[in-house]
């Protein structure tokens, strides 16, 4: 599914990412957890085909193909989907027609004919459900006046409607309370099947009491330093990100 | 004179020359401002750029030009305003056509609605209801320093009449389409005298369109009266060719607790100047002040805003937006007058701009003066390019840029347009906004004029 061999990326002269490599695998939710300031939303938006940063080195590969030649709209209609960790407000555009842009220029480029009007709530009728977001946002402008609980549940709402093959959720959990929390995870295990793939970054380990990962990974300083399963997530809460950087620290001095 | 520019001097001369002939199918009550109007008119002059209600504006182009003069209706004209069917075609209105600033019909100028209302012909009007024109006419559309509203006041002779009744509320829309047309370069004048008494409601939507590709310029003034607890809605769809400028001033009186909007949607045209004077005479008067411009190539949008608080505890709120692109240009100006006596006064002003290129240029200036002490004023203007966070959002979800761009542009313009409670206009404003933006030509499509 996803293959990232050596990625280095720079922003403005100062390298952030020095060398990431990841392998997905179709099916599998991949936990990426670190410190503040570590390079996670940097990974992210990269995947997504943000134009900020400048890829040095190393390649990523998406379905066989090169991720990095392709444009952010590109790789959202080949399947890949970022989940927000500050969702933008955008007045005036109405989430019915953000969403029906969204649906039929990806049905478009998979040479299928737009929705009609008449599926096309009925599919945004049982996403909602699906996701169980309060059918009033849908109503309303992009984000605007959202609360942050609602924000991050529209943009599970957006994956349900959009179904992406490779999911990155930046910091989804981040400000919502347990019931909204829940909900997110909800979405994301209900909309798990075993052609698509989850990384879900994240910078506690609670989100992982409802969405179980397959692999955590440890993005330390810009490079992975740690890679395991679903355990490493608790031990990490438990001990906390010193035990990483004294256990690095030790490994240069050893 | 001593002093007249030749500009000036030009316009004064059609005066003299065409005086005898338009007073000659006016009638003797707005003959009877003339004289006074065009010695203002002789004072101040075609406004220049030294005008400081006209820095950003320079009105040269278009009135340093030989125009034919349009001061007398033919009866092939009035056969070319019945072709015309306008595009607003789900809007249940009463329907009117000016053209070159004449009601062009023989018979049957001035008709009554079912509720009681009259519309039609000013200087019908005039005739018909002497003691209605005498008490309104001439009495909102005053000016120290815009000699244009004196040339109006002038010459023209002509235009829209409508006499709401106190209590009467009419639930369908008047729509009044200004037409354009002639096979020469032309200038016209039209004059628009709306009166809502006492706890009426009525709106009033106003489109100004060109027919033939050819040199127009267009000064009109609007006169409204807006009675005690009276709602009244003006709403302006300008939708000209490259080669038309349009010179508009609207003054719109209110009593107390009456409530107004007034939305200047200027789609398309080569110079436009929009003077809105809103008068709060009375308290609790409330007024919503509004525009959006979408201006490419050369053209040049200028909103110029009155607001004057004369009385206490009364709201304003005016909200200005423009889409700038190619090397176009806009200019805002808003002013707010609070006067002395004017305590509990709410005034609001905001005016945000996008330009899509760096050669597009926008020009905005608030303007406050505060004379009272318990007022809560606030204003702010923004020059900016599209968000590019929201840029990315939107293509993150597989929404090409091209389209992503308009849609947000879309949004931009949407603050306005929903302040239309006609929904069926509202809507067909949205339509027209984004076929504009998209760079189709929002013109209506029965319109002959290809004037892209």
């Amino acid at each position: 599914m996803l293959d990232i061999k050596n990625l280095k990326v720079s922003i403005g002269g100062k390298t952030i990412l020095k060398g990431i490599s990841l392998h997905v695998k179709p099916g599998e939710i991949h936990a990426i957890m670190g410190p503040n300031g570590s390079g996670k939303s940097t990974l992210a938006s990269v995947l997504a085909g943000r134009e900020f940063a400048e890829v040095t080195e190393g390649t990523v590969t998406y379905m066989g193909k090169n991720l990095l030649d392709m444009s952010a709209e590109d790789r959202a209609k080949e399947g890949i989907f970022l989940g927000f960790q500050y969702p933008i407000e955008i007045p005036g555009v109405s989430m019915v027609n953000f969403m029906k842009t969204a649906v039929n220029e990806k049905r478009k480029h998979n040479g299928l004919d737009p929705l009609s009007a008449s599926d096309f709530l009925k599919l945004m009728r049982d996403k909602k459900e699906l996701v169980e977001i309060d059918s009033k946002l849908a109503n309303r402008s992009v984000n605007e006046g959202f609360s942050g609980g609602e924000k991050k549940k529209n943009e599970i709402f957006q994956m349900a409607m959009l179904e992406p093959k490779l999911a990155i959720l930046d910091e989804t959990d981040s400000g919502l309370d347990i019931d909204a929390l829940r909900i997110v995870a909800n979405g994301v295990n209900k909309l798990k099947r075993p052609d698509n793939s989850f990384i879900v970054i994240t910078h506690y380990q609670r989100l992982l009491d409802y969405i179980v990962p397959d692999v955590v990974h440890v993005l330390y300083d810009g490079r992975i330093v740690k890679t395991a399963g679903k355990e490493l997530a608790l031990e990490l809460e438990a001990k906390g990100y010193d035990w990483i950087k004294k256990e690095l620290e030790n490994n240069v001095v050893s | 004179m001593n002093g007249v520019s030749e500009l000036t001097e030009k316009y004064q001369n059609l005066y003299r020359d065409n005086i005898e002939r338009i007073s000659s199918i006016s009638s003797p009550y707005i003959n009877s401002f003339r004289g006074e109007a065009f010695e203002r008119f002789s004072s101040m002059g075609i406004p220049t750029r030294k005008n400081e209600a006209y820095k950003y504006t320079n009105l040269n182009i278009f009135f340093d030009h030989d125009y034919n003069s349009y001061f007398m209706p033919q009866a092939s004209d009035f056969l070319k305003a019945e072709e015309f069917r306008c595009d607003v075609t789900d809007l249940d209105a009463h329907g009117l056509v000016l053209l070159n600033g004449f009601y062009p019909t023989i018979t049957d100028k001035l008709r009554q609605l079912p509720s009681g209302v009259w519309v039609g012909s000013l200087n019908e009007a005039a005739i018909k209801f002497p003691e209605l024109i005498e008490k309104h006419y001439g009495k909102y559309a005053k000016s120290d320093t815009d000699g244009l509203v004196h040339l109006n006041t002038a010459m023209a002779s002509d235009g829209v009449f409508v006499y709401v009744p106190g209590g009467v509320k009419l639930s369908k829309p008047v729509q009044v389409v200004n037409l354009v047309q002639s096979d020469e370069d032309m200038f016209n004048q039209h004059r628009n005298l709306i009166i809502l008494e006492k706890d009426a409601e009525f709106s009033i939507i106003i489109c100004d369109h060109t027919l033939s590709p050819k040199k127009f310029l267009t000064n009109a003034v609007t006169e409204v009266f807006v009675g005690e607890n009276a709602h009244f809605d003006l709403i302006r769809v300008q939708n000209e060719h490259n080669a038309a400028c349009k010179v508009t001033h609207t003054f719109i009186h209110q009593e107390k607790n009456s409530v107004t909007l007034s939305n200047n949607m200027t789609l398309h045209g080569g110079l436009i100047r929009n003077s809105t004077y809103h008068y709060l005479g009375g308290e609790h008067a409330e007024t919503i002040s509004c525009g959006l411009y979408l201006a490419d190539k050369w053209q040049h949008v200028d909103n110029f805003v009155n607001v004057d608080h004369a009385f206490p505890n009364c709201t304003s709120n005016q909200l200005f937006k423009g889409v700038l692109d190619d090397m176009s240009t806009g200019a805002f100006n808003g002013r707010i007058l609070v006067r002395p006596d004017a305590q509990g006064t709410l005034a609001y002003q905001k005016n945000n701009n996008i330009l899509l290129t760096d050669d597009a240029k926008m020009d905005t200036k608030p303007q406050l003066e505060i004379f009272a002490d318990d007022v809560k004023c606030s204003h702010g203007a923004t020059v900016g390019q599209l968000d590019e966070n929201a840029l990315f959002y939107l293509r993150s979800r597989g929404i090409n840029k091209r389209e992503a761009r308009l849609m947000l542009m879309f949004g931009f313009a949407h603050e306005v347009i929903q302040n239309i409670k006609i929904e069926a206009l509202r809507e067909r404003m949205d339509n027209l906004v984004m076929q504009r933006l998209r760079g189709e030509l929002s013109r209506c499509a029965s319109c002959v004029v290809k004037c892209g």
